[in-house]
């Protein structure tokens, strides 16, 4: 069986800041793979080592975002495709869930997609389901635990609010996991050596199938980013200063006084 | 194709010009300032750069006719019928949003056995909602679920379209927004509605300190989702109004490829978006043996704890507790923060909170920007303090 797993690239430990101006800023390009996705990544090697698997990754982001597939190589990944042109700049979900499903196309044909549950920078957990819905195939959200993989279907265990739901997809389908599902190995030295020189797929929009730019980066993105501005800042408030002691009571002397003590 | 145009002519300090980016997408290669895939359209670099050097230029689009989509809908998230507060909170919302452009509020309900608790919302100020009730869709498979909405979508054609962001909404609403190839915004915390109908999106954005405004010009239904407890909840009047009006998918889309084995119930757990009382610790906590005295500050007060993503990722936090963006939201009668600098994200969570005090040792700390108590202090001398006190009370 064919998997292919979305994985993408976030900023590491630097965040993103904003000046006084309201200007943002960033030192340093610090950047890893997307932590949900590690999990994602995890799923497949799990299938790919109970039932034999051929395991895709792949990404779409700029010519640097290669490092988070070297990455899913030193794990175990097997092919690896870099979906980068400029033309995909500035996407939202909907043309990044595009340019995915395109690229997913050319791998081959896969009978279970995972993506992580949501990426820590763009935090919508929709480029799954949306992807799903090009695709044509069902999607299952949250899932938390693979009870069974099936000859045509996949046994999930689904993380709802008040619920557990059992479920089983046929394939081919889309799951997106949940952080927790397995553990995830860490990269291994020995693969790291085997795998330095293995080839990368790149695809730029020449070679997708749908070659209309309005579908692509900012053209394909109905959603516009109108203006950024800094938070709100409420000036109605009381500041308070002083030793410990003396913050502690006065603090207890208002909880008492709002009747919280 | 849409993008910033580089004006190789206008820049005279390369090194300058790459560092204008804060994503990294300016570079220099083969002689030429280029902006890679990296690009975000935040325009930056249109408006810090020198003058005339980066161009923004924007697509010549087909125009729509707004005048086409009328009204704003809200998804009804239910259990088995059960309706998750999220939905009334938007229907309030809506109301707002829709007496500005003088449109009418929809509700659409898919499910099985819900026409009976459809009439129950016309006591909020729906002037109509749009039942899909079968069998097939008792449980929540993705392929009816999206054909029905797609159902009402087709048939009814409303401008705007609210989605709880619960679990269930998170899955459906980008599915039946990629079947009309539209756009939405997810987790959205402030919205509004231009003269024109273009919905007014305000979030956390790029990661962050940041608010962007983001709308949908040229693309309708427009679809946002939002948290719970982020909106008010209508009050509910004694005569209901408007009318219930029953749909029907066709029996072919209501296959799915999806079986529902089993469902278990969850053991109730408490839940911090219901709490009244909140301590908050964050990242200013050394090590997790010092989050006891936050433990029993929740516990003196009644309340319960919760805490920032950094705890959280460090491992000493249930995910289930965390307060922000891609936390929970929470609005409580009081919420007191330990060591919180009080990011976007985090605000994001718990701004609407009734009471909100703050500790933090840094007197330019951002959660002082929301905080009704400031109290710039050290919560190892503060927090023992405030316990002490209300031990010996
Ligand atoms: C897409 C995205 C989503 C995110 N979602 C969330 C989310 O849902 N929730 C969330 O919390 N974060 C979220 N974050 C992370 C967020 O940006 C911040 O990194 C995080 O909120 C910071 O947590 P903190 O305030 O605890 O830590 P810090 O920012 O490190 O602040 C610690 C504070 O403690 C103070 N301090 C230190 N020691 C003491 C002491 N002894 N006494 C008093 N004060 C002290 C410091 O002055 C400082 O203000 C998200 C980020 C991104 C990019
Ligand atoms: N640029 C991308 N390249 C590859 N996968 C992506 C990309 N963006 C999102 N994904 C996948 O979609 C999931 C949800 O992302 P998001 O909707 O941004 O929260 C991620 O965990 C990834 O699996």
């Amino acid at each position: 069986m064919e998997i292919v797993v979305c994985i993408k690239q976030v900023p590491g430990t630097t965040e993103v800041k904003v000046d006084e101006k309201g200007n943002l800023i960033r030192d340093g390009i610090d950047s890893k793979m997307n932590p949900y996705d590690l999990y994602a990544v995890e799923t497949a090697l799990k299938i790919k080592e109970e039932k034999g698997a051929k395991v895709n990754v792949i990404t779409m982001g700029p010519p640097q975002s290669e490092a988070v597939l070297r990455e899913a190589f030193m794990m175990g990944a097997d092919d690896a495709y870099l979906l980068t042109d400029r033309k995909f700049a500035g996407a939202d979900v909907l043309a990044t869930s595009y340019a995915l499903y395109q690229g997913v196309l050319k791998t081959g044909k896969p009978q279970l997609i995972i993506c992580g549950k949501q990426t820590t920078d763009g935090d919508t957990a929709q480029v799954g389901p949306e992807m799903a819905e090009y695709l044509g195939i069902p999607h299952v959200a949250n899932v938390k635990k693979i009870h069974e993989v099936k000859e045509n279907s996949i046994v999930v265990e689904m993380d709802m609010p008040t619920t557990m739901e059992i479920v089983e997809v046929q394939f081919p389908c889309l799951v997106t996991v949940e952080k927790g599902i397995f553990q995830p190995r860490l990269p291994s030295y020995k693969r790291k050596k085997q795998t330095v020189n293995k080839e990368i797929v790149k695809f730029s929009l020449k070679d997708f199938e749908d070659q209309d730019e309005k579908q692509y980066g900012s053209s394909g993105s109905p959603t516009q980013v109108e203006r950024i501005f800094p938070p709100d800042v409420n000036t109605d408030k009381e500041m308070w200063e002083g030793s410990g002691e003396e913050l502690g009571d006065k603090l207890f002397k208002k909880l008492a006084d709002l009747k919280f003590v | 194709m849409a993008g910033i145009i580089v004006n190789q002519s206008k820049i005279t300090d390369i090194d300058g010009a790459v560092k204008l980016c804060p994503f990294g997408a300016i570079e220099y290669t083969s002689n030429e300032v280029q902006i890679n895939a990296a690009c975000k359209l935040c325009m930056i670099c249109v408006k810090k750069g020198p003058e005339g050097a980066f161009i923004f230029q924007e697509d010549k689009v087909e125009e729509i006719d707004k005048s086409l989509w009328k009204g704003v809908a809200v998804y009804v998230d239910h259990l088995d019928g059960d309706i998750h507060p999220v939905t009334l909170e938007l229907i309030g919302k809506a109301k707002e949003l829709a007496a500005k452009i003088n449109h009418p509020v929809y509700a659409v309900f898919i499910g099985s056995n819900v026409t009976e608790k459809a009439n129950d919302l016309l006591h909020y100020g729906v002037d109509e909602v749009f039942v899909y009730d079968n069998a097939a869709l008792k449980d929540f498979k993705i392929e009816p679920y999206t054909a029905a909405f797609e159902d009402f979508i087709s048939k009814v054609k409303p401008s705007t379209i609210l989605v709880g962001a619960t679990t269930l909404g998170r899955s459906l609403a980008p599915r039946v927004a990629a079947r009309f190839k539209t756009g939405l915004t997810a987790d959205c915390t402030i919205l509004d509605v231009k003269e024109n109908t273009d919905l007014v999106q305000i979030r956390p954005a790029f990661g962050g300190n940041i608010m962007a405004q983001i709308i949908t010009p040229n693309h309708r239904p427009q679809f946002a989702t939002v948290r719970y407890k982020i909106f008010n909840a209508p009050e509910r009047s004694e005569n209901p109004n408007g009318k219930v009006t029953v749909g029907t998918v066709p029996q072919d889309k209501l296959a799915s490829a999806i079986e529902v084995l089993k469902i278990k119930q969850k053991e109730a757990e408490e839940n911090i978006s219901d709490a009244e009382v909140i301590v908050v610790a964050g990242r200013g906590i050394k090590k997790e043996k010092d989050l006891e005295m936050i433990n029993e500050l929740a516990a003196a007060l009644g309340g319960q704890v919760a805490c920032t993503r950094p705890l959280i990722e460090a491992g000493w936090g249930d995910p289930k507790k965390q307060i922000g963006l891609s936390g929970r939201t929470v609005r409580p009668k009081l919420i007191i923060t330990c060591a919180v600098s009080g990011s976007v994200q985090f605000k994001a969570g718990m701004s609407n909170s009734d009471v909100i005090i703050a500790i933090d040792e840094d007197p330019k700390a951002a959660i002082f920007d929301v905080a009704h108590y400031g109290i710039v202090g050290d919560i190892y001398q503060v927090v023992p303090s405030l316990l002490e006190k209300i031990k010996s009370m």
